[in-house]
């Protein structure tokens, strides 16, 4: 516990530190989102027909997009190997960087939904589903894409091998996301949806993580 | 227990036996893939009767039906080679994922195409993005990424090992991901064979239809056969077994050509 506290610390200052860690993916998020009205047309009411999809395949894109790097530096350091090497800690680091990813990532996008409302001319009824999906959701990208992460450190290849692998893995989140949100949008009952979410939640916590160090572990071999 | 039941496959986890196995197995594989799949085909396309509905156009369902079962088929058999390969640190396992992926995707993209040519007379279309047809193009993904990772690293024994943990996660994935569409959306009819219920389909169609899933499967494990061959061959290309093997056969080309 000691070790997890310590490693969270770190991951916060490197995260205070280089703010752009954390500062692209949300510009990238945003960015991203005011591309879908220049293509598609400014039209309020199909807008808010897809605006379930797009919020959500934008979400997707920048959390995949941030996680490219995370391992990399302490890679290229060799404190992954250190960590392998020791006894335990490994699995602690593990969840540290999840945790701080989504910290960085995830938490962010929350903050920033209100805005998201606004551009896209949701009322508050479907920012609030919006909101719930997020914090239902936003965990499952995180785990999925430290997994791309981990899966692709030593790769000659990044970037887009990580989107190829991992981006499948999405598709049920995708789904159930957005499908309660245009639940709630044509006043349907959509708990079914986020129950759904949740178990995807917890079942990902309970095994994505043990994948994470296996990989990390196949990586420095 | 488990060590007992499985002491006879101990011998095969050496490659140089896992070889000559293959290399035995081989011809029977092929021979039988081979016939059953023309013996299949042909009872299918030219001899049974035309569907009452579909005319002809169900013919495609010999091709078509086999080659996705078997693409997913092929997934399970590779993601339980990436885990014996992972779990017991057995190589040949892991080299089997390398020779099961491509195939897997080349069956998956056979469905996905036989498919859309079954699918443009009968519901007018090419493509919907309905779930079943959503949950192979998903597969067909998921077997691209695990060959793309797989060769994205210098190492290549490190890729191998890498891509198998991808697969395992892929398989704990495939049913969910599954799931998931078809709750989304549904259009394709439903499915021809279940375990459980009587077939809807009657005997004289589904005996070649049958058939020919036998012979797919069967064509599955020669091509496993012949591209483990040659990935065994591939990895161990330093030992003095192959060195060996590829002298004799120098040797034995050589004297046929004097």
């Amino acid at each position: 516990m000691v070790m997890w506290r310590s490693l969270i610390k770190r991951e916060l200052q490197l995260l205070g530190r280089q703010k752009a860690d954390w500062l692209n993916p949300l510009v990238f998020f945003l960015l991203v989102l005011s591309l879908f009205p220049l293509g598609i047309g400014p039209e309020p009411g199909m807008l808010k027909q897809i605006a379930p999809g797009l919020v959500w395949i934008a979400a997707l894109l920048s959390v995949l997009l941030s996680a490219e790097r995370l391992f990399k530096d302490d890679y290229r350091y060799g404190v992954i190997e250190q960590l392998v090497a020791g006894r335990e800690g490994l699995f602690s680091y593990v969840t540290a960087k999840i945790c701080c990813h989504w910290l960085s990532t995830g938490v962010p996008l929350i903050l920033v939904s209100p805005l998201i409302a606004v551009l896209l001319g949701l009322n508050f009824d479907s920012w609030q589903v919006l909101v719930v999906t997020l914090v239902l959701g936003t965990p499952v990208l995180s785990l999925l894409s430290v997994l791309g992460a981990a899966l692709t450190m030593a790769a000659d290849k990044g970037g887009i091998l990580q989107a190829l692998i991992i981006l499948p893995l999405y598709i049920p989140l995708l789904i159930f996301a957005s499908g309660a949100m245009e639940a709630a949008a044509t006043a349907l009952p959509y708990t079914g949806q986020l129950a759904v979410l949740l178990a995807f939640l917890l079942f990902a916590l309970a095994l994505v993580p043990l994948a994470v160090r296996q990989a990390l572990r196949m990586n420095v071999g | 227990m488990w060590g007992s039941m499985f002491r006879w496959l101990d011998p095969y986890a050496k490659p140089e036996t896992l070889y000559h196995l293959c290399g035995r197995l081989l011809p029977y594989l092929m021979g039988l893939a081979l016939f059953t799949l023309l013996l299949g085909n042909i009872w299918g396309l030219a001899f049974s009767p035309a569907d009452y509905q579909q005319g002809d156009s169900y013919r495609i369902i010999y091709i078509h039906v086999p080659s996705a079962i078997w693409s997913m088929g092929a997934y399970s058999s590779m993601a339980i080679a990436a885990f014996i390969g992972l779990v017991w640190q057995i190589r040949v396992a892991q080299w089997a994922v390398l020779a099961i992926a491509p195939i897997g995707a080349v069956y998956t993209a056979i469905a996905l195409i036989t498919g859309a040519a079954w699918g443009k007379p009968m519901w007018g279309t090419w493509w919907v993005w309905d779930a079943r047809l959503t949950s192979e193009l998903v597969l067909l993904f998921l077997y691209l990424g695990v060959i793309a990772l797989a060769g994205a690293f210098s190492e290549a024994a490190r890729g191998i090992k890498v891509a198998s943990l991808l697969a395992i996660v892929g398989v704990v994935n495939l049913p969910i991901i599954h799931f998931s569409v078809e709750w989304w959306n549904t259009l394709h009819q439903g499915a021809t064979i279940t375990k459980f219920a009587k077939p809807s389909i009657d005997p004289s169609m589904l005996w070649p239809l049958l058939i020919s899933l036998l012979g797919f499967a069967l064509l599955l494990a020669a091509l496993t056969c012949l591209r483990l061959r040659s990935q065994i061959l591939i990895f161990e290309q330093h030992r003095p077994w192959v060195r060996q093997l590829v002298d004799a056969k120098g040797d034995s080309s050589q004297k046929e050509q004097n």
